[in-house]
């Protein structure tokens, strides 16, 4: 799974051809490729304004590419809404996570289950992320803008996995967090992808992401200069000089 | 040097803010007291020095008469609080006052007189009041609805994501241009719903309370409805997708809610909530112009500001203070203090609690403070 190029045969589940998009006369993504497999873990660095949350915002069509394709399973989603993404299997942990505060935590977990109608399979997930997180169990009837910070980062993967995604895109998950629960997260990330999902995540802490992840892309001002798996990523003297301060 | 002697004087002139905004705080807290005091020496005896002191001639109130001012207090209340929901979900998902809004019951009231007219003509009124009287509701929910949600489409849809100073001037023009519509088509002359049938609106003793049918049909009415209304919002998906729109558009469509529908919706209930709010305020009043929505409306937004805007619990607790406060407080207060024409200040009353309310706890009764960001 972990290998540099994991094409050999399968359909990647989202896909970006050659995308490019603007806001206004400006130019955010240039000509970017990119795919996730079923299943791997992958992550895209990138300094500041360099598209990363522009590209995030373009799966899940919340910025429609001025050119190019969005791919999701072979099909090309670039005018479907975000809500018929959602359905096929795509969903995204917000940076700050951004839970609805005044609701409750089992509402936000409702929420993220908003689309489905299967009661049973929706009562059966829950209970996997009681058994997740039982930390949020015990918090359920609360104002999800009162836990911690900890707390609500588990509320707000566990509101996205409510949906039943295939690729479960994470925008700056330790962002906020403070330092002993960067570690915690990051192992949490691990133990979901474990269980089978495609996880696409965009990180400062270029380190720690690349340390867990298969394969990375790095970004720079919209446009892809480097696609390696984790590994060679690591050892490269140019991201280590630009991303990791060192050199 | 000179910013520095622009920031002392812009401080000193804060200071005197302050001071004069204190002097607001105290005063109006020492006419409630002294008024109250007053009010409670009359209840005692009405022949010492204090109770007589302003007003030689008063002589309290009587427990029926205090009853009586409470309940009717209770029923306008109520009416107020049905309005102010609108004002208040609207404010939740979108961010500003739809001043609009008391059209949109006056629209209720007005359909409910022309309904309820044709029926009484063809003596339907008398034979079968109940049905009547489902029937006008749901005509009145239809097109007081039907009036909200096409203003949302036309008027407020394209200013979306205008400064939110826009909409809201919208909303005035809106207003105007509903209440000149209704002028146009039915008139300026104030129009009378039928009578009510003597079995509902004759006086009933309950629990002590001396009310009569009508009052206690509107306070039925209204709580079966605020009662509906919270169930839609606290139990339902809808509500749930209402309450995370009104939160945060952006993650809100992140889980699949329309947030276009979303927002039709909370324009339609709360449009839904003016219709039966305006078919109560035909049956108590029995008297309807175009011009009917603008105090009604202005009081209830009042209501819902009092109760913390954008809350909805606050918005019915806001109105229902708010109508007892102004049926109640002339006679408690501004009577013994010896006002004269205490009855003709009810609308003073109103706006003064507001005032109170503002200058005790800006965020309202219920409200949670607003952040930098949300406040507009």
């Amino acid at each position: 799974m972990s290998d540099a190029t994991p094409t050999n045969g399968a359909t990647p589940l989202l896909e970006f051809r050659q995308v490019n998009t603007h806001y206004g006369a400006v130019h955010i993504l240039k000509d970017v490729d990119l795919a996730i497999y079923p299943g791997e873990l992958v992550c895209l660095l990138g300094g500041n304004a360099s598209g990363k949350s522009t590209t995030l915002k373009t799966l899940l069509g919340m910025v429609t590419p001025t050119s190019g394709e969005v791919v999701l399973d072979g099909e090309v989603v670039n005018d479907k809404p975000t809500s018929y993404r959602v359905v096929n299997g795509v969903t995204m942990v917000p940076e700050n996570r951004r839970l609805f505060k005044r609701l409750t935590v089992k509402e936000n977990l409702q929420l993220g289950a908003y689309l489905r109608n299967d009661r049973d399979g929706i009562a059966e997930d829950l209970e996997r992320i009681y058994e997740l997180f039982p930390r949020v169990k015990e918090r359920l009837a609360q104002k999800s803008g009162t836990l911690s910070g900890g707390e609500q980062q588990m509320v707000a993967i566990g509101r996205a996995l409510m949906s039943r995604p295939r690729v479960l895109l994470m925008d700056e998950p330790s962002m906020g967090l403070a330092p002993a629960l960067v570690q915690q997260n990051f192992e949490l990330i691990q133990q979901i992808h474990a269980e089978g999902m495609a996880i696409f995540m965009v990180e400062q802490n270029a380190n720690m992401a690349l340390s867990i992840a298969d394969r990375g892309w790095v970004l720079q001002t919209g446009r892809v200069v480097l696609d390696d798996s984790a590994e060679k990523l690591l050892a490269n003297p140019e991201l280590r000089a630009s991303y990791l301060g060192e050199g | 040097m000179s910013t520095h002697a622009l920031t002392t004087k812009s401080a000193k002139r804060l200071a005197a803010v302050d001071r004069f905004l204190t002097f607001i705080r105290v005063f109006l807290v020492a006419l409630i007291v002294v008024g109250l005091l007053a009010f409670i020496w009359q209840q005692v005896d009405a022949d010492n020095p204090f109770a007589r002191w302003r007003n030689p001639d008063a002589r309290g109130l009587t427990g029926d008469q205090f009853k009586g001012l409470l309940i009717s207090g209770l029923s306008q209340g109520s009416m107020y609080g049905l309005i102010a929901l609108g004002y208040s979900m609207v404010y939740g998902v979108l961010g500003f006052i739809n001043f609009a809004h008391g059209e949109v019951f006056m629209v209720g009231a007005m359909t409910g007189f022309i309904a309820s007219e044709k029926f009484a003509a063809n003596g339907m009124w008398e034979q079968n009041f109940i049905l009547c009287l489902l029937l006008i509701v749901l005509l009145a929910v239809f097109f007081s609805t039907f009036t909200a949600v096409l203003m949302e489409r036309i008027a407020y849809r394209p200013l979306r994501n205008s400064p939110r100073l826009i909409p809201l001037i919208t909303s005035i023009g809106v207003s105007f241009f509903i209440q000149n519509f209704v002028l146009g088509l039915f008139g300026p002359a104030s129009k009378s719903y039928p009578r009510l049938p003597e079995w509902l609106s004759k006086q009933r003793s309950i629990l002590t309370f001396e009310i009569a049918g009508t009052r206690l049909l509107v306070l039925v009415v209204a709580a079966v409805s605020m009662a509906g209304l919270w169930y839609v919002v606290e139990r339902t998906k809808t509500g749930k997708a209402m309450r995370a729109v009104a939160e945060d558009k952006e993650i809100a469509s992140l889980m699949g809610i329309d947030v276009n529908r979303t927002i039709v919706t909370t324009f339609a209930v709360g449009g839904a909530m003016a219709g039966i709010g305006g078919i109560l305020w035909g049956l108590m009043f029995r008297s309807v112009t175009h011009m009917t929505g603008f105090l009604p409306g202005v009081k209830a937004f009042t209501a819902a500001v009092v109760g913390g805007i954008g809350n909805l619990g606050g918005a019915m607790a806001g109105g229902i203070s708010l109508g007892s406060a102004e049926s109640i407080a002339p006679m408690v207060i501004l009577e013994p203090l010896g006002v004269p024409g205490v009855s003709q200040l009810k609308d003073a009353v109103a706006f003064t609690v507001l005032v109170l309310v503002l200058l005790f706890k800006p965020s309202g009764l219920f409200g949670e403070r607003l952040s930098a960001e949300d406040r507009a």
